[in-house]
């Protein structure tokens, strides 16, 4: 695994990022300022979370037209994996690689929480360790969460299966009480048709080890490491 | 000199969490005549020019491009003699 870990200002999960890959996974990480315009060598793109540019405007609203976005882009349309965390999804679908927007939760508050994710694919390069339907815990860190799409988008996503993860409980049920932020049809994250680009609000990276809450986080960095190897 | 005064609101339709907590609190405080309540922004442009064409065209961009985002908001542009 060789993973670009973008840095942009503002960001401050890049270093967990990092260290999911570099330490946990005895991977490579590489850090790249958002200024760069090249990509190094790498197998696996990684927008972290944080508040880039300080959420103004929009949250990654302005972090979209920085220069490494064009190299993020294409390294996406060659198939290329990208993992989006948090503003890492929101810059994502601020640049339209994935369908939707970020509406402030419904609560108005910053939910700082673990949750539990249903996976509803396994096929995917980011979920292939994953059991379908059994739910993992994973932190979440959020303001601006709650995914909205309009009824057509969030049609075609639901038929195209680009649904990848729902809020649940803890038995795997996608329930009202268990969407902590408002989201669409309880949306935790979305891929797009390709399947190579991952959007996810919660925070894998935060769970790579038991001492710190949970481990299960491991399990999206071990399904890349599978697809990659 | 002109200016653009650009108010962005979310499309109708679209939940406004903030919007729907403030009716909440105005009627607490006895504002019983609230109806609908939504939560906008307000952004205002100088121009260095005094082109009204260009400098409405010039706002509209600035919106479609970054300013306000599709999905989710609506914008209105009025361009004024600063």
């Amino acid at each position: 695994m060789k993973a670009a870990v973008v840095t942009f200002p503002g960001s401050n999960c890049d270093y967990d990022c990092f260290q999911a890959v570099a330490e946990h996974m005895g991977g490579e990480a590489r850090y790249v300022w958002h200024r760069e315009q090249r990509l190094p060598d790498c197998d696996l793109v990684i927008l972290p979370g944080g508040f880039s540019y300080g959420d103004y405007l929009r949250t990654g609203a302005i972090a979209r037209f920085s220069p490494v976005m064009g190299a993020v882009a294409e390294f996406a349309g060659r198939g290329g994996p990208v993992l989006g965390i948090c503003n890492g999804f929101q810059i994502l679908l601020e640049s339209g690689l994935l369908p939707g927007a970020m509406l402030v939760n419904r609560g108005l508050q910053f939910i700082c929480d673990t949750v539990h994710l249903r996976p509803e694919r396994t096929d995917l390069p980011f979920t292939n360790r994953l059991a379908g339907g059994r739910p993992f815990r994973v932190p979440i860190a959020h303001k601006e969460g709650n995914y909205y799409a309009d009824a057509a988008t969030l049609a075609e996503l639901e038929r195209n299966r680009q649904v990848v993860f729902r809020y649940c409980n803890a038995n795997g049920e996608p329930d009202e009480v268990s969407n902590p932020n408002g989201s669409l049809h309880n949306i935790a994250g979305i891929t797009n048709k390709a399947g190579n680009v991952l959007g996810m609000m919660p925070h894998p990276e935060r769970a790579m080890d038991r001492l710190l809450g949970s481990a299960d986080g491991r399990l999206i960095f071990e399904s890349i490491a599978h697809f990659l190897r | 000199m002109l200016t653009a005064e650009i108010r962005i609101t979310l499309k109708d339709g679209v939940l406004d969490p903030q919007g729907t907590t403030l009716r909440r609190s105005l009627e607490t405080l006895g504002f019983a005549g609230a109806g609908e309540v939504r939560v906008g922004k307000f952004i205002q442009v100088s121009f260095g020019h005094g082109d009204q064409a260009r400098a409405r065209a010039e706002a509209e961009a600035m919106c479609s491009k970054v300013l306000a985002n599709p999905v989710i908001e609506q914008y209105r542009i009025e361009i004024r003699e600063a």
